[in-house]
């Protein structure tokens, strides 16, 4: 972060910047899809920040990211149902539930390492997975329609499509801007040692485990919120949600956008899903295309799309 | 001057192997004393139970008359007592200052800090560079860990270790694979170092142990077989059976 302009950061703040014009496109050509395609996509890239806090800066493995999504989610929607329309209470419960959960699957996952870390993160989400499936009195597998969406004080009105896509683009900037500040910070710094190298972390005096639990709990929070705002954005929510793919989903996303770079999750997302759409105009078949996309990516740049864009940036 | 650290009966076994057997070592305020033995002599087992990486199966450990025995290797550090590791061990994709500013901060009170930009506290980067300049890694501050040199990430470590401003540094092998000019430069190092902290060195180059070393302690499958100054560890007849050469025995 010492230098204070290039190419990807230059072409993160252009991208933003087209985001904040979409809305304008959009009037002009009455394209109402491309408004509802990229309001997923700003709060997909949402959890895809908070992922790469712990997948990119941290080093965690999490394969069970997608949980959050669907307890954010499910909070919403389940107030929603029992006759809580506010947001000012649905959204902090959903925060507060999405911590409460990263705190105790992290304090857990955490004591392991590796494909054990990846396989505890997996089973967590899973068996969230089927206790929300369980849930008869809320839809079980069929999931949960919001008779409303989160209510706040005039003149905030989410049901106003424009309205809501520029919240969760306003939520997106506040969530890169606090992970920018995060990982530069002496928390972010120890995460990062500790991504490095754990064992000298604690040679030179670093409790880890206590920053690496902290991270945990704040990209779980993260997440929670954009599944708040998922939930929100398609009026229904369902055990889908959480399911294991998703999470693979998130991490393909951080990936391909390049991990522990500040834009790389907002290219990630942006990218995927917009192949995905594209693709899948072209061939039902779009994943064959996909697959050897990501292939490639992952085989000649290391560093994902951030990482094409120039070198990797040490400090 | 009395004993800064202290290690009484200590044992480690791993399976059927015994590492440490109930090994007794007094290490002198001030003083540089060297650990050498043959290869499986438990030299590193040795150091990693003195840093709380690993907990012995039974015996004590005192550090400045307090018993650290069941202190987490974090908390040892905060101690004072500062290891370096015998296999270069950093943070490679780290810039150099960054490696140096982390053990900085390890000492600088916890870390749950999350807005300021820590790559431009002073209080961090001042003494991280100082430390640099000690070693003589100034002007490579700004490259990763990476992209150094073997030699280099040597003293790097060392760099790190006084950034923590430590009573006592426990070196495991700051030599090895250093070439002769390298080393050279390692052992002036030390020698002022030694001026200002109680250093335990665990070494093979014989050369730099003797040139450095104001006790010896000679280890052979995990027991001290002798102890002592470095001429009388020179003349000991049991010493020369298990260890040295006849040839390195007789030099001056």
């Amino acid at each position: 972060m010492t230098r204070a302009f290039d190419l990807r950061t230059a072409l993160g703040i252009a991208l933003l910047v087209a985001l904040i014009l979409l809305p304008v496109y959009v009037e002009a050509t009455g394209s109402r899809f491309l408004l509802t395609l990229f309001t997923r996509i700003v709060i997909l890239a949402i959890a895809a920040v908070s992922l790469n806090l712990i997948l990119g800066y941290g080093g965690m493995m999490s394969f069970g990211h997608a949980a959050y999504l669907g307890i954010g989610g499910y909070a919403v929607g389940i107030l929603s149902f029992e006759g809580v329309p506010s947001g000012f209470v649905q959204w902090p419960v959903a925060l507060v539930v999405s911590a409460l959960f990263a705190l105790v699957i992290g304090a857990l996952s955490l004591r392991t390492r590796g494909v054990y870390f990846i396989m505890i993160t997996l089973a967590f989400a899973q068996m969230t997975y089927y206790i929300v499936a369980g849930l008869a009195r809320y839809g079980g597998d069929d999931g949960l329609t919001l008779q409303k969406r989160s209510q706040f004080i005039a003149p905030v009105n989410l049901s106003n499509k424009v309205q809501f896509y520029y919240i969760c683009l306003a939520l997106l900037c506040a969530s890169i801007y606090l992970v920018w500040r995060i990982v530069n910070s002496r928390f972010g710094l120890a995460v990062q040692g500790t991504r490095s190298n754990d064992t000298r972390m604690r040679a030179i005096g670093f409790p880890t485990y206590r920053y690496k639990l902290t991270c945990f709990v704040i990209a779980g929070t993260l997440c929670g919120l954009a599944g708040a705002l998922i939930a929100n954005h398609t009026d229904f929510v369902s055990p889908a949600m959480m399911y294991w793919t998703r999470s693979g989903d998130l991490i393909i996303m951080v990936v391909l956008g390049g991990m522990g770079s500040i834009f790389g999750p907002l290219f990630g997302t942006v990218a995927l899903l917009v192949l995905e759409e594209v693709l899948s105009g072209i061939t039902e078949y779009w994943q064959i295309i996909l697959g050897p996309l990501l292939l490639l990516i992952v085989l000649f740049a290391r560093g994902g799309i951030d990482g094409l864009l120039g070198k990797v940036r040490h400090g | 001057m009395a004993d800064l650290l202290r290690v009484e009966n200590l044992a480690k076994r791993f399976g059927g192997i015994v590492a440490t057997d109930d090994l007794m070592l007094d290490i002198r305020d001030g003083e540089l004393h060297a650990i050498i033995g043959p290869n499986g002599a438990g030299k590193t087992t040795l150091i990693a139970q003195l840093s709380g990486q690993l907990s012995p199966d039974s015996g004590r450990i005192y550090f400045a008359g307090n018993d650290i025995t069941a202190v987490p290797m974090y908390a040892r550090s905060a101690l004072g007592l500062a290891r370096s590791f015998q296999i270069t061990s950093l943070f490679l994709d780290l810039s150099v200052l960054d490696n140096v500013a982390l053990a900085v901060q390890a000492h600088a009170g916890h870390s749950f800090h999350f807005w300021r930009n820590a790559r431009s506290e002073p209080e961090l980067r001042d003494p991280a560079r100082a430390a640099l300049a000690r070693v003589g890694l100034e002007g490579r501050a700004d490259l990763p860990a990476s992209a150094l040199s073997h030699g280099e990430h040597r003293q790097l470590e060392l760099a790190m270790a006084l950034a923590s401003r430590p009573r006592m540094l426990l070196l495991d092998e700051p030599m090895a694979g250093l070439g002769p000019e390298e080393s050279t430069r390692m052992v002036a190092m030390l020698r002022e170092l030694k001026k200002e902290l109680t250093i335990l060195l665990v070494e093979h180059d014989m050369e730099a142990v003797f040139a450095l070393a104001d006790r010896i302690t000679v280890l052979v499958y995990g027991r001290v077989i002798a102890s002592g100054k470095p001429d009388d560890i020179r003349k000991n007849a049991q010493v020369r059976d298990a260890y040295l050469g006849e040839q390195e025995a007789s030099r001056g």
